[in-house]
């Protein structure tokens, strides 16, 4: 791994890669590498350590046990909390965005401390499973267009005074608390329920999380014909329900 | 259900005979084969009809995430060696369609029948089978489906006290853990090329260890069972050390494993592997799968590809580049609305291929494709893709409903 290369970390890919997680890591790395980057990527399975020197981590979403089991190895193990302490930047998805906030309600149905690396908090939905195109509008000082993602989860979660909503939902439920707001970032570690993967389909976000790591204001362009394309497609149908 | 030639009831006949007028009346209205509408009609004149329409039979059970149905057909045809055999050979595989396939067999000595993985558990307890053949087990319509180790255990709570011969791939974690709750298994080494739904051990959740074919868990000690048959290259080798060799028209590494698996079911039944797999080459296509037709003077093979695990296997039977390949994709009800999975297949493996993207989601594959770094050309339908092609014959993948419409397309 050379020095200047950009690292990313896809955390515990043996247990939370339920829902083609492994596509935000991809995304990432591609487009890192049509701006000419070096990128190490670095796959942690959940017997492993967590790297503390990372410049990006990821991780995904899983049922529920693996869930327990990843929040039980990660406290275990403190890295991803030492990379975050170092500056790092975290995109965390559904299972992965409800282990870095304070809890959420494990498969034995019992309080499952997180990280707190988010001040969320999250407990299990009473109505029914989330499922469908979500169509929203990303915090404003992100700068970012509207966010397009399916969400697919039964997880509610509440955000705490210093976590900002990631975006406001125009169609669909996202935190599923009834307030509007899906996802939550503090400074640099976020997290969302959208799937798709959520990076395929707002690749900005990718490039937001590039910016960050390499701490410019700007990344020379990239072809987006085909995200362009998808998010088209797909925002209309967040909008027009089947 | 305990007797062997106890005949039909009165009430199970004309549940029958009201099951057959209801499939007959829908096929007249053009709505397809029937056989469903027939079974639910059937079962709610006799709720019990599922296990007296079995008791007459020895019934071979398959289920798995892939491959039932062509495991089902191959077994079928190895049977017949034996016996009369009725077999939901278009699977129809819950217990409605499983009903309404019994009941045209009233002959038949064995009953061969491909389960969806849902309803396994409590259709081996209707039916008191003689065996059960487990293949794999895999993520699948995410959307839609319980998580792929909650079906497991599931299995496991329905197969633990069942009398059936139960036939269990020992390559796949999942069905181990599943299969040895039972008294009775046959372990086959049947191979499994997907691995990423087995990381995590059944048993206590430790990290499996996986060196080369082998796996077990560093923790609790849960490990690989000894198998007692082996697919091992072209051939099945048997417990007594013998290898047969596999002819088989159906392509791929997958379908040769599910002979191997036939072959241990028929040896279960007294068909010897040498007669079982001299049958089994009778099998050509399966419901339209690995059907090769010509369309606009072309051929095209039809390559059926549901899940990341289907499609691993299916990247490996495929002609060698630069054979064009076509890919199709839709999100309806049945392929599950989720396409996530999409980001699961590795298509690099494509690369060298000329592709040509169509389907509902032609556009999430091709930001897919265009991630993987590859080339493509999206495409608005079958036969503007087939235009295109360079020659040779074109690999044509397709999930559920996306295979059903290019069948229906090309007139297959
Ligand atoms: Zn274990």
């Amino acid at each position: 791994m050379s020095d200047n290369s950009l690292r990313l970390v896809w955390i515990y890919p043996d247990l939370l890669s339920t829902y083609g997680d492994q596509g935000n890591a991809l995304v990432v790395e591609r487009r890192a590498r049509q701006r000419g980057l070096d990128v190490a990527r670095v796959d942690v399975r959940s017997d492993q350590p967590v790297p503390t020197s990372g410049d990006i981590y990821l991780i995904g979403g899983g049922e529920d046990r693996p869930q327990r089991l990843a929040a039980e190895r990660l406290r275990r193990d403190g890295g991803l909390n030492r990379a975050v302490s170092n500056g790092a930047i975290v995109f965390s998805v559904c299972a992965g965005y409800q282990i870095l906030g304070h809890e959420f309600i494990n498969d034995l149905g019992e309080k499952e401390p997180g990280l707190g690396l988010l001040d969320v908090v999250s407990t299990r939905g009473e109505a029914a499973r989330c499922v469908g195109d979500v169509l929203a509008d990303i915090d404003a000082p992100l700068r970012l267009p509207p966010l397009t993602g399916f969400e697919n989860h039964q997880g509610v979660t509440h955000l705490g005074p210093t976590a900002r909503p990631l975006a406001r939902v125009r169609f669909g439920n996202g935190n599923g608390t009834g307030d509007g707001t899906e996802g939550a970032y503090n400074d640099t570690v976020f997290g969302t329920y959208m799937h798709g993967p959520v990076l395929a389909r707002n690749p900005l976000i990718a490039d937001l999380l590039l910016k960050l790591a390499l701490d410019v204001n700007a990344l020379p362009p990239a072809d987006d014909r085909w995200y362009e394309a998808l998010r088209e497609e797909r925002i209309a149908a967040a909008t027009q329900p089947a | 259900m305990a007797g062997n030639s106890e005949p039909l009831s009165p009430r199970a006949k004309l549940a029958v005979t009201a099951g057959r007028a209801a499939a007959a009346a829908s096929r007249a209205v053009g709505r397809g084969s029937g056989s469903v509408i027939g079974g639910k009609v059937s079962l709610k004149l006799d709720p019990d009809l599922l296990g007296r329409l079995a008791a007459h039979l020895d019934v071979v059970l398959v289920s798995a995430t892939n491959g039932k149905t062509t495991t089902t057909r191959l077994i079928a045809e190895a049977l017949r060696a034996g016996g009369p055999v009725v077999s939901n050979a278009l699977g129809a595989n819950m217990p409605a369609g499983i009903t309404s396939a019994l009941a045209g067999g009233s002959d038949a000595r064995f009953g061969v029948i491909e389960v969806d993985e849902k309803y396994l558990a409590g259709v081996a307890k209707d039916v008191t089978p003689k065996a059960i053949a487990l293949l794999n087990l895999s993520r699948d319509q995410l959307d839609r489906a319980a998580e792929t180790r909650m079906l497991a255990e599931k299995w496991r709570e329905g197969l633990a006290g069942n009398k059936a011969m139960v036939i269990a791939n020992c390559d796949d974690p999942l069905i181990a853990w599943a299969a040895s709750s039972s008294p009775n298994v046959i372990w086959v080494a049947a191979g499994q090329a997907w691995k990423d739904d087995a990381w995590s051990c059944p048993s206590c959740g430790g990290v499996l260890q996986r060196p080369a074919d082998d796996w077990f868990c560093g923790e609790c000690g849960f490990r690989r069972p000894m198998p007692s048959w082996a697919l091992s290259g072209d051939h099945v080798v048997d417990p007594h050390g013998s290898a047969w060799p596999i002819h088989l028209r159906l392509p791929g590494r997958a379908n040769k494993a599910n002979a191997a698996t036939s072959a241990a079911v028929a040896a279960h039944f007294g068909v010897p592997p040498q007669v079982a797999l001299e049958r089994m080459y009778e099998v050509r296509a399966v419901a339209g799968r690995y059907d090769v037709v010509t369309f606009h003077e072309r051929e095209l093979r039809l390559l059926l590809a549901k899940n990341p695990a289907g499609w691993l296997e299916t990247f490996s039977l495929i002609d060698r580049p630069p054979a064009p390949v076509v890919l199709s994709v839709n999100a309806r009800g049945a392929d599950g609305t989720d396409t996530s999975w999409l980001w699961d297949v590795d298509y690099t493996q494509l690369a060298g291929h000329p592709i040509f993207v169509l389907g509902d989601r032609k556009l999430d594959l091709a930001v897919r494709l265009e991630v993987a770094a590859l080339d493509f050309r999206v495409c608005d339908n079958l036969d503007e893709a087939v235009r295109a092609a360079p020659p040779g014959r074109i690999e044509v993948i397709a999930n559920y409903t996306a295979f059903q419409d290019l069948r229906r397309r090309v007139g297959n």
